[in-house]
């Protein structure tokens, strides 16, 4: 195993960007499949992880990102033309416009901001914003809407497309779902609490189920306390702000969420983004900040924190939680973790990057998520020890001023928890948890064979299919409606302007026969749109998977 | 069967061209100017090639061969 393994070593190390275990550091060999290690204490030396770290970034062929461009040029000369008929009079404005009287003012609307999306989201818009009228579960009712003038304005016919396989929604444990034995205490506590809560949490709006609830959070996570709130979004943006100030640094991710970011900006700290997952680059802020303190003043700084999430929902990939726990250890940093859509997700029992690691709780500092993605409610929680959370309680912008979350939505998280944890007498959390794996591991390895680029670790729900010219982001999606199936595509924006993808989220719910459904049409559209871009099909180098890799890639 | 097919994958080429260079999402009279715009071009580049490469080709030749051919048709020459 080890020869033919050497020479394709270096091929893929040039082109396959795979994230691998660092057991280079204490120079353990692999010869005829054979580990030959230092063992101390019955525990091989230099390995933080306990097992695999298999992450996939491949890099398209040349010629994709030429035709990108090109496609993304012709874009852009057609939108050129659409302006300037649209200056000179020659077609209709359907934008905003000033009224004739202010045109001598400072312009209201500067145009060039939005050329993007005057010229070429609105080509494709009707694949974003589709409303359905049923719950998101496996499946779903999609309302059909046409366009008569080319996605300015939609109307709806009135006829519901029915039972279209549902890749898009977070629904990863399968708890959207409106089977009337599962919602009973749903329903008891509607009955006795109503929908209202018409008050802050300071005030008049904590009651016995928040109480109750947060005592769940916190044993669910093995962790002294826990609060909660009533959106995921406001969890970070409200109170980052309470825990860090001026003075302090705050070390983020390169492809943080906007609720991070905002949370970040909001607070008034210094902010310095390091590369995307990459211990390295996070390692020489932390030491720069040390030895070189604030810019001017050369002050040691007040707190040093790392924001990082579980799994980044656009690329898929799980966060190296042990190095940057080490890393955070030695220089004494503290650790905000988003686990907006690992908490359920992960792990052996569904708890998160956390267990998923086989680390301990006390290691991460902050512990947030979000009751929106695994749990089928709405919300978020922080937690972590007792002290914080008293401080949060006081301190926390979201906790003075805004609405505290719901009763019934509280009840929907409590069972949901509950059934998570077992405590409702039957195995349900835990078999929901092992098909979400089966599932993810299921629908991953079949892509990878197809032949698709997928972004992203082998064991995160979260599958982003490349897509990259601008012109096959609207035909996927329009094919895979025609075939009842509705997906998520994202474009430009929120993701660099060559890589746009469609983003599947798998869910327990998802029966095999859905997945295979999924994955047939997959296949059909991938030949007739020219999607299987990848060089390395798993079905034909099997071998090249079980390499343990001996450098540390950047 | 095989009109058919090749039929088939002609159409799959022209629907690869228009995924590419995003026609598929233009407007009948912006797909119409894009067609035109680039048949033409094709056409001229063709029509150049058509009328220019031929005397290129043997102009080429004819230097290639007095370089190399010199001294036969200096005694060709003598022999006249």
């Amino acid at each position: 195993m080890a020869n033919p393994s050497a020479v394709c070593n270096g091929h893929l190390h040039h082109h396959h960007h795979q994230k691998q275990n660092n057991l280079l550091k204490s120079g353990i060999h692999k010869k005829n499949g054979i580990t030959k290690g230092m063992k101390k204490n019955g525990v091989s030396n230099g390995t933080v992880y306990k097992k695999k770290f298999v992450e996939h970034f491949e890099q398209a062929p040349m010629y994709v990102a030429v035709l990108t461009f090109l496609g993304f040029g012709v874009g852009t000369i057609f939108g050129y033309l659409r302006d300037f008929m649209r200056a000179w009079g020659l077609e209709k404005r359907n934008l905003a416009a000033e009224r004739e009287q202010q045109k001598d003012f400072v312009p209201l609307y500067q145009d060039f901001e939005n050329f993007y999306t005057r010229n070429l989201y609105m080509r494709i818009r009707d694949n974003w914003n589709r409303p359905i009228c049923s719950v998101p579960g496996p499946q779903f009712d999609l309302m059909e809407r046409v366009t008569d003038d080319y996605n300015w304005t939609f109307r709806f016919t009135g006829r519901i497309i029915k039972n279209v396989i549902n890749m898009g929604s977070y629904n990863y444990l399968g708890f959207a779902e409106t089977d009337v034995n599962a919602l009973k205490t749903v329903t008891i506590e509607l009955q006795k609490y109503g929908t209202g809560i018409c008050s802050t949490r300071q005030e008049m709006g904590t009651l016995d189920k928040h109480v109750e609830l947060e005592k769940l959070v916190a044993t669910f996570l093995g962790v002294e306390d826990a609060m909660v709130f009533g959106m995921g979004f406001a969890t970070n943006s409200m109170n980052i702000p309470a825990l860090v100030g001026k003075g302090c640094l705050i070390l983020s991710d390169e492809l943080n969420h906007t609720s991070l970011v905002l949370g970040a900006r909001l607070s008034g700290a210094t902010i310095r983004i390091f590369k995307h997952n990459n211990m390295q680059s996070l390692e020489n802020l932390l030491r720069d900040a040390i030895v070189y303190g604030q810019p001017r003043s050369r002050r040691a700084w007040r707190k040093i924190i790392i924001l990082v999430e579980g799994i980044y929902s656009m690329e898929g990939s799980i966060v190296r939680l042990p190095e940057i726990v080490s890393l955070k250890k030695k220089y004494k940093a503290y650790l905000y973790l988003d686990e907006a859509h690992s908490i359920g997700a992960v792990g052996a029992t569904g708890r998160g990057v956390v267990e998923y690691f086989g680390m301990s709780p006390d290691d991460v500092d902050v512990l947030m998520g979000t009751f929106t993605k695994s749990f089928g409610a709405a919300g978020g929680y922080i937690a972590g020890k007792k002290d914080l959370v008293d401080f949060l309680r006081t301190h926390s912008h979201s906790a003075v001023y805004a609405t505290s979350m719901c009763p019934p939505v509280a009840e929907q998280i409590i069972r949901a928890m509950k059934c998570l944890m077992g405590l409702d007498g039957t195995t349900q959390g835990l078999q929901r948890v092992q098909q979400l794996g089966k599932n993810t591991r299921y629908f991953r390895r079949r892509l990878h064979e197809m032949g698709f680029i997928i972004y992203g670790n082998d064991d995160s729900p979260v599958v982003p299919l490349l897509l990259y010219m601008p012109g096959k982001i609207g035909a996927f999606a329009r094919r895979m409606l025609e075939k009842n199936i509705g997906v998520v595509v994202v474009g430009f924006p929120a993701t660099p302007i060559t890589e746009s993808r469609a983003r599947f989220c798998v869910s327990a719910a998802h029966t095999r026969e859905m997945l295979d459904t999924v994955l047939n049409a997959l296949d059909e559209l991938g030949d007739f749109l020219h999607l299987k871009y990848s060089r390395y099909s798993k079905s034909s180098h099997p071998e090249l998977y079980e390499e343990t890799r001996l450098e540390l890639e950047d | 069967m095989d009109i058919k097919s090749m039929k088939n994958y002609l159409y799959w080429l022209y629907c690869q061209f228009e995924l590419i260079t995003c026609s598929y999402l233009m407007e009948p009279w912006e797909k119409l100017l894009f067609y035109t715009f680039n048949v033409t071009m094709l056409v001229m580049v063709l029509y150049t090639t058509y009328i220019f490469v031929p005397v290129h080709i043997s102009t080429a030749f004819q230097f290639f061969l007095h370089l190399f051919g010199n001294q036969h048709e200096k005694t060709v020459s003598v022999v006249k």
